[in-house]
């Protein structure tokens, strides 16, 4: 039997994929310009873009994640959501917030620091709606028959995260300190316990589409997590090398942080084996596709694209070069965005009783969008490393080089293309599936 | 085989262990003899410099420490490479700046202000980065070389 309270998750999945779209905008508005055609300038300057750009990327993930979180706890706890009024007032506050953020960086309404641009009384009402959040779905596990670990990892990880929001808000006068503790958010985040979310998220559906036993399939979720911890709390070195503070970071920055592609490897071959020992196979293909490839991509975007220039013999020279968008496009992609498609393509058919569980669109879409984003990885990559060698190793101009990989940004905006193509079809196909209903959560198993 | 306690185990213990000794090196790294940014130079106008540098979002293109948006110039070094008259033209334009092209943000800022960020820029460049200072300053001969 399914919880009727679950279906507050659509409108969550719905503002997701609203901000996504907007959120391509901004990347082919920032794409053009590095291709030189910066034609926006006079009105979307590229540092508004960009920060429009990341911002909308941690909104609509966070949407994605709260939905994720509002269709798996009731089902887990075995438990309606407390309150679903207050999770539609949750809702609607977290896009007035976020609308407002990113109308404001078109007036310089903005803190300037690298992710966490939201200004200060902006801030202060997110960290309300999260709180709001939180207590929502930490009663309802309270409240519920059942505390299953899955449950646990995930709304652990929900919870450091609002946490982890603090150290951001601190002020400080050294541009040193204020970088030092910026990662504590960002990287403790994404590093950190946003895989506690990915990880709970990923357990819940393997658990669903896979038929093979809850507790093996959690018993490894805790070995995955500990060894994202293990790895990733001490990885956050990588990011103080060269920042202006002490070389001991050099040493535990470089062990640690090498160890991280460990957790991703882990992950996937986790998904990719209990895939394998399942029997009862859910006939929700799609579903299938996006959990299974979120592990295997994130383990190619975040655990070896991060290797690559992680140690700090390598990082010294591509430390602050486009090296470092290649590796975020892809590990943002396989790690975060995908697992939300998973839970969205999972919970969709279920929450309004369209079973479009194998189309031919929804194939296209995961299709169209991954060889998108590799293809867009790759012309990154290959603007990254020659701007390394022309500009750190030949001690080449900065604007020289720029007008030497501006051919690079014409292939990336021909990949974003194809890549956009893709998600165009997966909220065409989100849009089919219509509204939903209690009648088709009833029926649902 | 490993049970589901072990795994458990594994995890809190594990994140427990690695937390404290973050937090221990965190302290050890920010007390003021590891200092290497010579805090004692950051004066009134470097804060206020630095607040500039953050209100008008200029890590959104720029790069600081090699921290940015990889779209206009890497800017730590940039006191000993254009020098204080160069900073202060740029940022007191009325008109969009576009050396070869790309165009920055007409910010018009007054005298004091270019002052506070030619400060900041100062007091950023004189910071002991762990060799990163080398890599990511071209030499000034060689950057004007190319103009």
């Amino acid at each position: 039997m399914k919880y009727k309270s679950q279906k507050v998750a659509y409108w969550f999945f719905a503002l997701s994929m609203l901000l996504l779209t907007l959120q391509l905008v901004y990347g082919f508005i920032m794409g053009f310009a590095h291709a030189g055609a910066d034609g926006l300038h006079e009105i979307i300057p590229f540092n508004t873009a960009k920060a429009v750009h990341t911002n909308l990327l941690v909104v609509w993930l966070l949407s994605g994640f709260m939905g994720a979180a509002y269709y798996i706890i009731p089902e887990e706890s075995q438990h309606e959501l407390v309150s679903v009024k207050l999770a539609y007032v949750q809702l609607i506050s977290l896009a007035l917030v976020g609308v407002a953020a990113i109308v404001g960086y078109h007036f310089n309404y903005w803190e300037g620091r690298k992710f966490l641009e939201i200004p200060r009384p902006l801030d202060y009402l997110v960290v309300v709606n999260v709180l709001t959040f939180l207590g929502i779905i930490l009663v309802t596990l309270w409240k519920g028959k059942r505390r299953t670990t899955t449950a646990l990892v995930l709304s652990m990880g929900l919870l450091f995260a609002a946490l982890l929001y603090l150290p951001g808000m601190i002020e400080f006068d050294s541009q040193v300190m204020d970088s030092f503790f910026r990662w504590w958010v960002v990287h403790l985040w994404v590093e950190g316990v946003w895989e506690l979310i990915m990880g709970g998220i990923l357990s819940f559906l393997l658990i669903k589409l896979t038929g093979v036993d809850r507790e093996v399939i959690e018993k490894w979720l805790y070995v995955i997590v500990g060894l994202t911890f293990l790895s990733g709390v001490l990885g956050t070195g990588h990011h103080y090398y060269y920042i202006g503070v002490n070389k001991i970071w050099l040493i535990v920055g470089g062990i640690f942080s090498a160890l991280e592609p460990l957790a991703f490897l882990a992950m996937a071959l986790f998904a990719v084996n209990m895939y394998r020992k399942g029997e009862k196979k859910h006939p929700n293909k799609i579903a299938l596709y996006w959990t299974i490839g979120s592990a295997i991509v994130s383990f190619v975007g975040a655990g070896l694209l991060g290797f690559a220039h992680t140690l700090p013999q390598t990082n010294l020279y591509t430390h602050g070069t486009l090296v470092t968008a290649m590796h975020g496009h892809l590990a943002f992609w396989g790690a975060y965005a995908m697992i939300v498609f998973a839970i969205i393509s999972y919970a969709l058919p279920n929450m309004t009783g369209r079973k479009f569980y194998d189309s031919a669109m929804g194939r296209m879409a995961f299709w169209m969008s991954n060889i998108g984003m590799v293809g867009m990885t790759v012309a990154f990559g290959v603007a990254g490393v020659a701007q390394v060698y022309l500009e750190r190793k030949m001690k080449l101009d900065f604007m020289f080089v720029q007008d030497e990989i501006e051919v690079h940004f014409w292939v990336l905006i021909t990949m974003a293309t194809l890549f956009s193509t893709g998600i165009t079809l997966y909220i065409i196909e989100f849009i089919k599936h219509g509204k939903p209903t209690d009648e088709a959560l009833e029926v649902s198993e | 085989m490993l049970s589901k306690k072990q795994a458990r185990a594994f995890f809190l213990g594990g994140t427990v262990v690695t937390f404290l000794i973050f937090i221990g090196l965190t302290v050890y790294s920010l007390g003021e003899a590891q200092d290497q940014t010579n805090i004692e130079n950051m004066t009134e106008s470097v804060v206020r410099g630095k607040v500039i540098w953050e209100q008008n979002n200029c890590m959104g293109c720029h790069t600081l420490l090699g921290e940015g948006g990889y779209y206009a110039p890497e800017l730590t070094k940039v006191y000993d490479r254009k020098g204080a008259n160069y900073i202060k033209t740029v940022v007191m334009s009325k008109t969009p700046w576009a050396p070869n092209g790309r165009q920055m943000v007409d910010y018009a800022m007054s005298e004091d202000e270019a002052n506070d960020v030619v400060e900041f820029f100062k007091w950023i460049g004189e910071i002991d980065l762990n060799g990163f200072e080398t890599v990511v300053s071209p030499l000034a001969e060689t950057d004007n070389e190319l103009e």
